[in-house]
C-alpha cells in the first residue's frame, strides 16, 4: 500500500470568482518528500490549507491513508502544519509550545514530558525549555515550530516555505537538517516553496503548479531533463528554447531556423520547439574561421561573460536569436580565454535536444 | 532660518508636555491647595493658604489636614466609595462579557463590515450622552414605554419599577461605556494573528478549548485597557447615578458634587477628589507598571 497515501482528487477551490485551485489531483507516495512549487499565487498555499483543513474546497475529495477527510475539521486531522510564519504561541515558553497539542491526546504527564524532552534532544533544543519564543534565534524558532508538529507523530507533515525566514547561509544548512530528519522519522512531508533550488533539492518528487493548476509531477530530474512545457523548462534553471520547423525538401526532417539543429523522424511531431540546457553547450574560440553548416553546431558572438566560480556564464548571439552557455571551470590548465565580442564555436550532442 | 528650525524642533518635542502641565498638573495642583485650606462664608469659600496679617505684619500659613481627617472618620464618605467601586467593578464586568464577543466577531470580519460596525458604533455620540441617558428615564419608569407595553399586552397589571434603583444605574452605565469597552479591544484584537489559532487547531485543540488557552491569554491586554477605559470613569460617575439612580445608594461622583454645590464646601469636595485619586489613580499606575514589566514575561 505504498502508493496514494496522500489522494487529492479533483479539488476545486475559488475565492471570489477568483479560480485559486482547478481540478487538482494529485497522489503522494508515503514517507515520500513531496513539493509543490509556484510563484506566488500559483494555488499551492491554498492547496495546502485545503489538507490541512482551514479550507473547504468547492468540489473534490482528499484521502490520507485510505481515509477521507474532507470533512473533517482541522483539529481531527492526522497531520500537523508547519507556518512560514511559525505561528509559536508568545505567551508560552519552549516546552509548553511544543507539548502543547500533546496535552489534548489524553496522555498521562510522564508521557507527554517524555516525548517532549525526545524531541528538543533531536532537533538539539534541549537546554532553551523555558526560553520564551521572543527570546530564541530565527533558526531555533523554526526548530520550535518542527519540533511542535513533530511530537505529535503526525501521518503527514505540512510545510509552508518552512525555510523561508531564514538567511541564505542557514537556509542551505537547515535543508540537508530537514531531509534528514524526514529520511530517519519516514514521515511524509508536503512543502510548499516558489524556490526552485529548495525544491530540487529537498524533493524526492514535486509538483509545479501555476494559475491553479498543476503543469508536471516528476523527481527533480525529470522536471529539469524533461519539462511539459516552456514555462516549465524557464521556471526552473535556465532554459535556451529555439523555433523548429518543417524542411521543405524533406517531410520527416525538421530544423530550427535559428540555428543548426536537424531532426530526423518519422513520427510527425505536434512539437514546434526545442529546449538545449545551457550547460550541455560546449564552447571554443573559433580560430579558424571555417563557416561550413555542420549538424548541431553554430558559430556567434559573445555577449555577456559572467564569471560564477564553479561556472562561467556566456550569452551568445547567432544569427538572430541569443542563448546562454554554461561552462563548468573544471581544471585550473583549461584556458578558454574567451572575452567580449570574440567568435566562438558552440556544439551540442543531438541527445541535449529536448523537444517542448 | 536654523534658530527657527530649532525653536520649531523644541516646540514639537516640549509641547505634549506644556499641555500636560497645563491641563493636568496645574488644575490638580489647585485641587489640592483647596483640600488643603480651611472653608469659610465667601467667594471663593476658602481661606488662603498664605495671607498678610495687617496688624501683626507677619505671614499666616492656613494649610490644615482637618478636611482628610473629617472625611476618614466619617464612614458615610467611604461606604459611598465603596459603592462607586462596586458599580464600577460589576458594570466593567458586564461590559466586558457583552463587549468582547462583539469586538471579536468584528475584528475577524471583512474590512466592509467592520466600516460600517465602527460607524454604528459612533452613532450614538452625535446625540448628547445626557440625552441618551433621559431616553433610558423615558423607556424605563413607571408610565414609561416598556410598562405601556407589557400593560397594553396584558401580561401585568401593574407597572414594574424598574427606575431609580442600583439596576437601572447599572444598565445606564453599561449602555454608555460599552463602546469605551469594545473599541480597545477591538483595536486589539483586528491585530490578531489567525494563524495562532489555526495553529491551535491543528495541533489538535478544539475551537472552544483554543479561546481559553489561545485567543484570552493574548487579549489580556486588550482586556485590561478597554477595563481601565470604562471602570475608572465609572468610579466618578455622577450624572447616570443622578438621573437614573434612587436614594439606595450613595456614589462617590454625587458625594463631591453635593458638597460642592449644596455645601458649598470646596475644601471638603477637593479633599473627597484628591483622596479618590489617591485610592483608585495609584494602585492602578502600579498595577500597570508591574503588568508592563513582569506580566507579559510571567505567564
Amino acid at each position: 500500500m505504498k502508493e496514494g497515501f496522500l489522494k487529492i482528487q479533483n479539488v476545486s477551490k475559488s475565492f471570489n470568482d477568483i479560480q485559486a485551485l482547478k481540478n487538482v489531483s494529485l497522489e503522494i507516495k508515503k514517507s515520500e518528500l513531496f513539493s509543490l512549487l509556484g510563484s506566488s499565487g500559483c494555488g499551492k498555499s491554498t492547496l495546502l490549507r485545503i489538507i490541512a483543513g482551514f479550507e473547504k474546497p468547492d468540489s473534490g475529495r482528499i484521502y490520507l491513508d485510505g481515509e477521507d477527510i474532507t470533512d473533517l475539521p482541522p483539529y481531527n486531522r492526522p497531520l500537523n502544519i508547519m507556518f512560514q510564519s511559525y505561528a509559536l504561541f508568545p505567551h508560552l515558553n519552549v516546552f509548553k509550545n511544543i507539548s502543547f497539542g500533546l496535552k489534548e491526546d489524553r496522555l498521562d504527564t510522564n508521557t507527554i514530558n517524555q516525548r517532549t524532552d525526545e524531541i528538543l534532544k533531536l532537533l538539539e533544543l534541549d537546554g532553551l525549555e523555558n526560553r520564551k519564543i521572543d527570546e530564541l534565534s530565527g533558526g531555533q524558532q523554526q526548530r520550535v515550530a518542527l519540533a511542535r508538529c513533530l511530537v505529535k507523530k503526525p501521518k503527514l507533515l505540512l510545510l509552508d516555505e518552512p525555510l523561508a525566514a531564514l538567511d541564505k547561509k542557514l537556509r542551505i544548512q537547515t535543508q540537508f537538517e530537514l531531509v534528514n530528519l524526514q529520511y530517519r522519522l519516514g514521515i511524509t512531508f508536503i512543502i510548499v516553496t516558489h524556490d526552485q533550488e529548495e525544491a530540487m533539492s529537498l524533493s524526492d518528487r514535486m509538483a509545479i503548479m501555476q494559475d491553479g493548476n498543476v503543469l508536471q509531477i516528476g523527481n527533480p530530474v525529470e522536471i529539469y531533463e524533461k519539462p511539459n512545457n516552456e514555462y516549465i523548462a524557464k521556471f526552473i534553471g535556465t532554459a535556451n528554447i529555439f523555433k523548429l520547423e518543417k524542411n521543405p525538401n524533406n517531410n520527416e526532417s525538421y530544423f530550427s531556423p535559428d540555428l543548426n539543429i536537424q531532426i530526423q523522424t518519422k513520427n510527425i511531431l505536434d512539437k514546434s520547439q526545442c529546449l538545449i540546457r545551457p550547460e550541455k553547450i560546449k564552447i571554443k574560440k573559433n580560430e579558424i574561421k571555417e563557416n561550413t553548416q555542420e549538424i548541431n553546431k553554430c558559430f556567434g558572438i559573445v555577449k555577456e561573460v559572467a564569471y560564477l566560480g564553479s561556472y562561467t556564464k556566456y550569452l551568445i548571439q547567432s544569427n538572430n536569436c541569443n542563448f546562454y552557455v554554461f561552462h563548468a571551470n573544471n581544471s585550473i590548465s583549461e584556458k578558454l580565454n574567451i572575452k567580449w565580442d570574440d567568435e566562438v564555436e558552440c556544439s551540442w550532442d543531438h541527445g541535449a535536444i529536448y523537444l517542448l | 532660518m536654523i534658530d527657527g528650525f530649532k525653536n520649531f524642533k523644541f516646540w514639537y518635542v516640549f509641547s505634549p508636555y506644556f499641555w500636560l502641565v497645563l491641563f493636568f498638573f496645574i488644575p490638580l495642583a489647585i485641587i489640592l491647595k483647596i483640600s488643603l485650606s480651611v472653608s469659610e462664608w465667601g467667594m471663593p469659600p476658602y481661606k488662603k493658604l498664605f495671607s498678610l496679617n495687617e496688624a501683626t505684619g507677619s505671614f499666616d500659613l492656613n494649610i490644615t489636614f482637618s478636611n482628610y481627617a473629617f472625611i476618614f472618620s466619617d464612614s458615610y464618605y467611604f461606604q459611598s466609595y465603596l459603592n462607586s467601586i462596586s458599580l464600577a467593578f460589576t458594570s466593567t464586568l458586564i461590559c466586558l462579557i457583552i463587549g468582547y464577543p462583539i469586538a471579536f466577531y468584528v475584528a475577524k470580519s471583512k474590512p466592509k463590515i467592520r466600516n460600517l460596525f465602527l460607524v454604528l458604533l459612533v452613532i450614538p455620540f452625535w446625540t448628547s450622552f445626557l440625552l441618551r441617558v433621559y431616553a433610558w428615564k423615558v423607556l424605563l419608569q413607571g408610565n414609561g414605554l416598556i410598562n405601556n407595553i407589557l400593560i397594553n399586552l396584558n401580561l401585568i397589571d401593574e407597572p414594574l419599577s424598574m427606575m431609580y434603583n442600583h439596576y437601572s444605574v447599572i444598565l445606564g452605565v453599561v449602555y454608555t461605556y460599552l463602546p469605551f469597552m469594545i473599541l480597545p479591544l477591538y483595536g486589539f484584537l483586528v491585530k490578531f494573528d489567525l494563524r495562532l489559532i489555526e495553529a491551535s487547531h491543528d495541533l489538535g485543540v478544539r475551537p472552544i478549548k483554543t479561546f481559553f488557552k489561545i485567543i484570552l491569554p493574548l487579549s489580556i491586554p486588550g482586556i485590561i485597557a478597554g477595563s481601565m477605559l470604562v471602570f475608572i470613569p465609572v468610579v466618578g460617575e455622577f450624572v447616570i447615578p443622578e438621573l437614573l439612580g434612587g436614594s439606595d445608594k450613595l456614589y462617590f461622583g454625587k458625594m463631591i458634587f453635593d458638597e460642592f454645590f449644596v455645601n458649598r464646601d470646596w475644601p471638603i469636595a477637593s479633599a473627597l477628589a484628591m483622596s479618590g485619586i489617591l485610592f483608585l489613580a495609584i494602585p492602578i499606575m502600579v498595577f500597570q507598571l508591574a503588568y508592563q514589566k513582569y506580566g507579559l514575561k510571567n505567564e
